[in-house]
């Protein structure tokens, strides 16, 4: 038996459902609000079941309208790689500085992407991010962490 | 009223403002003309940007991002045949083969005087029906209120879903569970924060816009292999043709304006209809409306086929603004992120919103309109030079956009752990999204979720603990028939569709 990936998400929603009310339920509150009408576990608890309903609707009623994706013509390694530049972005972001990890990210998304005109990844990475950041750290008065931009005595 | 409005002409035409329209105008005509960005994503990509100003300009560019991204929708599918938005599907019915017969610019002519039209007569009705419902909602009690948050959520979620109603639920519930992580508002014990510092304020409502909406975007287009610039490479955008209409065009219009304006209005003020049905809706009515010899013509290249969807979505986008001012409940996915970005100025749209914050209220309205005249007498004798954005290669369009969604929540936050939360939501909805559970009834439950939760509380208190306050009311029990009705439907539909 062939199960559709809409129920299969709608099983993995109908188990973090369930865990999240079982977590509504690990709620501390105060002692003399445990008998209260509503208290702040009161409204997740409603939650976690409506999530129990809905996914479990999904799952026992048939499929009307059934997504059909051809999962071969997804382009899975651009995707991925996207998602990894993102993250180094995310981990560089703090430690090397605004501009450098920007303009980096920015590069290799290009390149990843197909893109092979030199002069135009250039221009729409370095010279574009010092641009940007001048409009955010110099006009509005953003601070912007850099400390590479600091070792080399271009930012304060 | 009077003194409201003259208060509103001054904030709008400050300087600043005027500027900020303008800017928010042709952005959002440039993001909401690139196939699959719409309205919300201009509108999130702004929000960190707007946090710096007051509130009052901070909401009027991003109105101006809001009209500008209708129109842009509408440019793209008079072009290419590439709606940017689905309130401007039915624009392309009869937009893009006037443009396959050399005629793109009088196609672009007509959608921009019909959406200026529109918009005027739906201003129009917002100014009188805004203050006088804003009057009427001061009746509405907690248990209105929470029945009228679910009849939002019920119906956004029956509209936009497109027969996927039980996917727009959940993603209703994980909206909502989204929304409740962090600490408690009355009694400050966190919830769901997994002893995590990042977490105890909650998850922001930029990131989660920026991630379901911006983000989840680009990677869909991506994922999905999808060049949406591809089909403008190929037409010759410098060669537009005239934007001058004869007398018999604009005779055809004149009489397609007002049904459609007054159509599109009511549409929009209803909660989760939005300007995707009323263009539908306006379509079809024209349809019926017209003689035998016109109605030929539809779906060829009709200037009454045209005008009728362009004049309703931009009227149902005005109306969709009164349930936002006056109630505080947000309508639509679009609207739901303008409340966001209300409350993260520390302003609560609603019945009072209309006496204690007078200069944002009338101010956004007069901004409106504003907007829709620079769409006019700027967008459109710039179209051909703006129409090029439309070429712009996916493989720059896309970084750009991860660059400025991870910017905006870094300038918020300055921390990883939002960008790397950022990132994980945002796979996690091009995921859903691939398999059609949509993103805007999460969004406005996400927003929602605060509110209802209070309003609930409050219900729950009254009564004792009873949920008789869901029927003690009549306006209550009528909220929650409606509701009753629309889940109903939703259900009897999917189960008639399967046997028949």
């Amino acid at each position: 038996m062939k199960i559709s990936p809409s129920k299969i998400i709608s099983l993995l929603f109908f188990i973090f459902s369930g865990f999240y009310l079982y977590t509504a339920h690990q709620i501390q509150v105060f002692t003399f609000d445990e008998d209260a009408a509503f208290n702040a576990k009161t409204f997740p608890i409603y939650l976690g079941y409506a999530g129990l309903v809905f996914s479990a609707l999904y799952i026992i009623l048939p499929e009307t309208k059934p997504s059909n994706v051809d999962l071969k013509v997804l382009d899975y390694k651009k995707t991925i790689t996207l998602v990894i530049l993102m993250i180094l972005y995310g981990l560089t972001i703090l430690r090397i500085g605004y501009f450098l990890s920007t303009s980096i990210f920015l590069v290799l998304s290009y390149i990843v992407l197909g893109e092979r005109k030199w002069i135009w990844i250039f221009i729409l990475s370095f010279p574009f991010v010092a641009i940007f950041m001048y409009l955010l750290h110099g006009l509005l008065n953003i601070y912007l962490r850099d400390p590479f931009l600091q070792l080399i005595g271009v930012m304060g | 009223m009077i003194e409201g409005i003259f208060i509103g002409l001054e904030t709008a035409f400050s300087l600043k403002n005027l500027m900020m329209v303008m800017i928010g105008c042709f952005a959002g005509t440039i993001i909401g003309m690139l196939p699959g960005l719409g309205p919300m994503t201009a509108i999130a990509l702004m929000i960190p940007i707007t946090y710096g100003f007051e509130p009052s300009t901070g909401l009027i560019l991003m109105a101006g991002v809001y009209y500008g991204a209708v129109f842009g929708g509408s440019t793209s599918s008079i072009l290419i045949n590439a709606p940017g938005i689905p309130g401007t599907v039915a624009t392309s019915f009869d937009g893009y083969p006037m443009a396959q017969q050399g005629k793109a610019g009088k196609a672009l002519a007509i959608a921009a005087y019909s959406s200026f039209a529109g918009g005027t007569i739906a201003a129009i009705f917002l100014l009188i029906a805004a203050p006088s419902l804003s009057k009427v909602s001061l009746a509405f009690r907690s248990p209105d209120y929470f029945g009228l948050m679910i009849l939002g959520l019920t119906a956004v979620s029956a509209f936009s879903a497109k027969g996927h109603f039980l996917k727009a639920m959940m993603m209703v519930v994980l909206g909502l569970m989204l929304a409740s992580v962090g600490q408690d508002t009355l009694s400050d014990i966190p919830r769901f924060t997994f002893q995590n510092m990042n977490l105890s304020d909650g998850i922001s409502f930029v990131l989660v816009v920026m991630a379901t909406f911006a983000m989840s975007e680009a990677l869909t287009i991506i994922f999905k292999a999808n060049d949406p610039t591809k089909v403008a490479k190929q037409i010759s955008l410098s060669q537009l043709g005239s934007i001058k209409l004869d007398k018999e065009e604009t005779k055809k219009m004149v009489t397609t304006i007002p049904r459609s304006s007054i159509l599109g209005f009511i549409i929009g003020v209803l909660p989760g209809a939005g300007s995707t049905i009323a263009s539908f809706l306006a379509y079809g009515m024209e349809r019926n409306f017209v003689n035998d010899e016109e109605k030929q013509k539809f779906g060829k290249g009709s200037i009454n086929g045209l005008a009728a969807p362009e004049t309703a979505n931009n009227a149902a986008c005005s109306g969709s603004f009164v349930p936002l001012l006056t109630l505080g409940i947000p309508g639509s996915g679009t609207t739901a992120v303008m409340l966001g970005a209300l409350l993260g100025f520390g302003i609560q749209p609603g019945p009072r919103l209309y006496q204690t914050n007078p200069e944002i209220f009338w101010s956004v309205i007069m901004s409106m309109y504003i907007g829709m005249v620079i769409l006019l007498i700027l967008n459109l004798p710039l179209i051909p030079y703006i129409a090029r954005v439309l070429a712009t290669p996916r493989t720059f369009l896309i970084p750009l956009i991860l660059f400025f969604s991870v910017t905006g929540i870094y300038l918020m936050s300055f921390n990883n752990f939002d960008i790397y939360m950022m990132i994980g939501i945002a796979v996690i909805a091009t995921i859903l999204r691939l398999y059609d559970f949509p993103m805007p009834p999460l969004i406005l439950a996400f927003v929602l979720g605060g509110l209802m939760e209070e309003n609930l509380r409050r219900s729950l208190l009254i009564s004792d603990g009873s949920w008789s306050f869901l029927w003690d009311r009549p306006l209550t029990l009528v909220i929650m028939f409606t509701i009753i009705m629309i889940v109903g439907w939703q259900i009897f539909k999917s189960f008639w569709k399967k046997k028949s």
